[in-house]
């Protein structure tokens, strides 16, 4: 095994490109565990923590530019405000000293569908800026997972950063496991409304090969929203819209049994998690739209 | 290939250090210091628990080759950290801990009843005067992150040590000596004692 040292992003598309068997590690929390235990031993194993803009982050007029070696814990720090819904997310991944290294960069080139990060970043919306010598280009979110830990990276290319769209509504995050901590996901759900375009968005962890939109619910429930008035009114969300809403979500998982739990257990539980982050998020958005009605 | 790094606040090289290591083992297996627990080594249970740079990371998911021109804080290092701290830095420059008396750092003192001759950390104290010590293995790694925490948060409330601790599995105690013990340090350290 070589370890390669590359002190720029430049020095580390050159050394990708030349090796593109290379194994990018950064926080190593996942990379580190195949090494430990025997299953990967790659010829070349590439430390990316010398790149110092991996780890920044900016925040734009639109989106957040995430380097994609930001720790989980900066996000959560940091980026409460413009990304609830990823900082949720991360506050759920594993323990402090996890999050103290790992980052959304590694949960996308590893393309776990448990990533916690997934679901958060399907219903926010976001486009991940890849790059190799050849040259740069960002993938929308929805055409990155491409099968069990298989993503739309070229052997060239390296995750540069995440541009994920600031939040212009409420977002929720739910995660199903044995504890609070230490937990890979049973199933999770991330969901965001946006108020600006009157759209809802999902993403589902752990309950297909890939990380998945409910595209049906949520074409049910963007036009459910839209003839009932709701974005106008800010009436609570009909039991009956919310149930179908929850259903349609189930209805989007193709899930397996495995130890953590059965199919059908997950696809309830999605269900469940469409129904209350459907419930928290509406109920934040009325009571925003009240404090606005209230002061003007 | 060789790592040159800063360990408890003195400068060390390891050679012949194998690209896929991790960190842990060489600390354990390169420079003798075993007070880093090798348990799950796939980041579950906390027990290899440094600082790295300061911040809390396990360090069997760190690769060795990572470390180079960083700096480390072990368990065997903590009583010195803990008093630089305390110190307000290192006035005389020559603070840190040897990689020798990392080596032969213990608990226990030259009188073994007592523990007097051995300066330790104040989270070590807590861990001791509280009985939060059992079988031991998961002790170094709850030091680590509990000494951390108390570093950035004064006053934790229970959720926050919780929190600051839900890394760290401990299978003797329950958890419950745990939380008292750094619930005393906090209270000690906010007298002042």
């Amino acid at each position: 095994m070589d370890f390669l040292r590359p002190a720029s992003w430049e020095e580390a598309l050159a050394a990708k490109a030349e090796h593109p068997t290379a194994v990018p590690i950064a926080g190593g929390t996942d990379v580190m565990v195949e090494i430990n235990f025997d299953h990967r031993r790659p010829e070349y194993l590439m430390d990316l923590n010398r790149v110092g803009d991996l780890s920044e982050w900016e925040v734009g007029e639109e989106s957040v530019r995430l380097g994609a070696s930001v720790p989980y814990t900066k996000i959560m720090e940091n980026l409460r405000a413009e990304l609830p819904g990823l900082a949720l997310a991360s506050h759920t991944v594993a323990s402090p000293q996890i999050r103290n290294r790992g980052g959304v960069g590694g949960n996308l080139g590893t393309a776990s569908p448990a990533g916690d990060a997934h679901p958060a970043l399907l219903a926010a919306g976001a486009e991940v800026e890849v790059e190799s010598v050849r040259g740069s280009r960002r993938i929308p979110i929805d055409e990155f997972y491409k099968g069990v830990k298989r993503n739309a990276l070229a052997a060239d290319e390296l995750i540069r950063a995440v541009h994920v769209k600031k939040a212009d509504g409420p977002q929720q995050f739910s995660k199903v496991g044995t504890r609070n901590a230490m937990v890979i996901a049973v199933c999770a759900f991330g969901l965001a409304l946006h108020p600006r375009t009157r759209t809802v968005r999902t993403g589902i962890g752990s309950a297909a090969p890939t990380p998945i939109r409910a595209r049906a619910a949520e074409e049910f429930l963007n036009a459910a929203l839209e003839e009932g008035g709701f974005w106008d009114s800010g009436k609570i969300v009909t039991p009956s819209v919310a149930k179908q809403f929850a259903d349609l979500c189930a209805a989007a998982c193709n899930p397996i049994d495995d130890v953590r739990g059965t199919a059908s257990y997950r696809r309830h539980a999605v269900g469940v998690m469409a129904r209350r982050t459907l419930t928290w998020t509406w109920e934040s958005y009325r009571g925003a739209r009240r404090l606005t009605e209230g002061a003007a | 290939m060789r790592v040159h790094f800063t360990v408890n606040g003195r400068p060390q090289e390891a050679d012949d250090v194998w690209e896929g290591e991790s960190l842990l083992y060489v600390l354990r297996e390169r420079l003798g210091l075993p007070g880093s627990k090798n348990a799950c080594e796939q980041g579950e249970c906390g027990s290899c628990t440094v600082r790295l740079d300061g911040v809390p990371v396990c360090s069997c998911l760190v690769a060795a080759g990572q470390v180079e021109g960083r700096e480390v804080v072990t368990v065997e290092g903590l009583a010195d950290f803990a008093k630089q701290r305390a110190e307000g830095g290192c006035a005389s420059g020559a603070c840190g801990t040897s990689l020798q008396n990392a080596q032969e750092w213990q608990a226990q003192g030259t009188d073994s009843q007592t523990g007097e001759g051995t300066e330790l950390a104040p989270i070590q104290q807590a861990f001791i005067d509280a009985g939060a010590v059992q079988c031991g293995f998961c002790t170094p790694g709850l030091l680590v992150a509990a000494d951390e925490m108390l570093e950035r948060n004064p006053n934790p409330a229970d959720a926050d040590i919780r929190e600051a601790l839900s890394g760290n599995l401990c299978r003797c105690t329950g958890y419950e000596k745990i939380m008292d013990a750094v619930r005393l340090a906090a209270a000690r350290q906010s007298q002042g004692v």
